[in-house]
């Protein structure tokens, strides 16, 4: 028998250290530049026009986006509001009641697969059961998809975070002979509650950058936002149709609209891990 | 103290003997033929018991002897659990627990548990004693105060806490957060109080305060007690259980087992031969 070369074992453990490393750097290094371009890009469309002004037509100055972002803003709060509840509820069935059970299983499985459809079905999905039917598209078409995008999220981050909750403190609170929907509501909720509120913010998160959905929903729209049944002014859209347009003003603003929305993004993220740091014990 | 009979390792019993006033104990809780399955496997085999009233009674065993199987079938929590089964009958109060129809609200106020870890809930000092007031009654701010402060003052914890009634209960220490669940789960006033292994996470001058705790409480209450510390079961209880495999092998006054087991398996155990 002879000693492994220690030289060997340094080097061998020296060389994955540096390569992930490396690996991290870069993945820092990836966000860093995007943020740099679109912020250094779009952060001269930042006036005040353009956060409460109407869009107006290429080369006439001023002009804003003030309708694309209250229009993401009311299509996202109402994907939230469709998405969140039934995820939720779904998440409680999967981690309180139906646990292994083969329906629970089912409906894990899918939930899965459902989180990984590209967006863009989805969007196609609600286009032909909804905009073709009704005849528009719509602000409520747009929300419906978006929220089909948010509930199986929602559904999975619940579960996870309930399971996290230890069996002692169901056990304990139904010794005290509490209903089960009480334990759930009451004690395990609260345990878990800082999981659920970073779960359904990722989730808003994700789904206020999304734009095939949209393209296919919710359309955009030049105009302020009348009714959700109509064509609705949102910005993944707004940006896809002036970055794609031959003016340089429009691009200047989709620069801008795209650093808004990054911005957005990020507040909600940070947002999301200070309520996990601050209020998990 | 006389200690002659004692082999060295073993166990010295401080309690006295209960002999004289036996027959005056009442019966709480009457196991027969309880056996317990968990899926397939069975982990309880015919155990037949009686716990006396206003006894501490222990049970002690080897680690996954079902122990703390046996006392979880006492307020059917197992049964938050898929293919966990328990067949026999547990009489209290002339009622069979087993019994499908037994209301298992109605049967858990009636029968508190402590568990091993502390589990304190995420609210307020004063809510988690309040919790289980607030399940079952309907009363004023102040009755209920009153029922929390007499709850924490019978738990010997008032005097640490009093004037943090509105802090988390998980900011208390381990042995606080101990004495806090019994608080809570005497609040309802049970009649029967489970304890499983309520002393195994906390410190020791933290358990000696449990200890103290379990024989005030037993003039109110009925108490069983699962634990892993043989002196502990002969500091604190009048009557001791040996569970081996699933089975009782042994059951009787704690001096007895302790100093003159009937069974080799009960001597081999408490003299610390296995287990």
């Amino acid at each position: 028998m002879k000693d492994r070369s220690l030289f060997i074992r340094h080097s061998v453990n020296f060389g994955i250290k540096v390569i992930s490393s490396l690996s991290a750097v870069l993945t820092l290094f990836m966000l860093g530049w995007i943020l740099y371009v679109v912020a250094s890009r779009g952060l001269g469309a930042f006036h005040l026009d353009f956060f409460l002004k109407l869009p107006t037509p290429p080369g006439v100055p001023g002009g804003g986006i003030a309708n694309a972002i209250i229009g993401t803003a009311l299509i996202t709060l109402l994907a939230t509001l469709i998405g969140v509840p039934v995820g939720i509820l779904a998440g409680i069935y999967l981690a309180e009641y139906g646990l292994d059970s083969r329906a629970s299983n089912a409906v894990r499985f899918l939930a899965n697969i459902l989180m990984g459809t590209p967006s863009i079905i989805i969007g196609v999905f609600v286009y032909t059961i909804l905009v073709m039917r009704m005849g528009n598209f719509s602000g409520y078409a747009g929300a419906i998809a978006l929220g089909i995008i948010i509930l199986p999220v929602v559904a999975r981050t619940t579960e996870d975070m309930l399971r996290l909750v230890p069996n002692s403190m169901r056990e304990s609170a139904l010794a005290l002979g509490a209903p089960r929907w009480k334990v759930i509501l009451g004690i395990v909720f609260r345990s878990a509650k800082a999981g659920l509120v970073t779960g359904v913010l990722l989730a808003i998160a994700r789904v206020s950058g999304e734009t095939a959905p949209l393209l296919f929903t919710a359309l955009n729209s030049p105009y302020w936002v009348k009714s959700l049944n109509e064509p609705v002014a949102n910005l993944t859209v707004t940006i896809f149709n002036y970055a794609m347009s031959p003016y340089a003003d429009w691009k200047e603003k989709a620069w801008g609209a795209s650093l808004l929305i990054m911005f957005g993004v990020l507040v909600v993220s940070i947002l999301a891990r200070w309520f996990f740091r601050e209020k998990r014990v | 103290m006389n200690n002659s009979y004692l082999k060295p390792g073993s166990i010295i019993v401080t309690r006295e003997k209960l002999s004289p006033d036996r027959d005056a104990l009442q019966v709480k809780v009457k196991v027969k033929n309880l056996s317990f399955f968990y899926g397939t496997q069975q982990a309880l085999f015919d155990n037949n018991l009686e716990i006396f009233e206003n006894c501490v009674t222990a049970i002690i065993g080897p680690s996954g002897c079902g122990k703390s199987t046996h006392i979880r079938v006492y307020n059917r929590i197992y049964e938050m659990y898929r293919g966990h089964l328990a067949t026999g009958e547990v009489w209290m109060d002339g009622q069979n627990i087993l019994d499908p129809g037994q209301d298992l609200i109605q049967l858990r106020k009636k029968v508190g548990m402590i568990f091993q870890k502390p589990t304190p809930f995420p609210l307020s000092v004063f809510e988690n004693v309040a919790y289980g007031l607030r399940l079952h009654y309907r009363m004023s701010q102040g009755e209920l105060s009153e029922r929390v402060e007499e709850a924490l003052k019978q738990a010997a914890l008032w005097d640490e806490v009093k004037d943090k009634l509105d802090e988390s209960g998980l900011a208390l220490s381990g042995g606080q957060q101990q004495r806090l669940c019994i608080a809570r789960a005497i609040a309802i006033k049970p009649e029967l109080l489970l304890m499983d292994e309520p002393t195994s996470a906390i410190d020791p001058v933290a358990t000696a305060k449990i200890e103290e705790l379990v024989d005030t409480l037993k003039k109110n209450y009925t108490i069983v007690i699962v634990t892993h510390n043989m002196q502990q079961a002969a500091r604190i209880s009048d009557f001791t259980v040996f569970f081996y495999e699933g089975r009782i092998i042994e059951f009787g006054e704690t001096q007895q087992i302790f100093t003159n087991p009937r069974e080799k398996q009960t001597e081999d155990y408490i003299t610390g031969r296995f287990g």
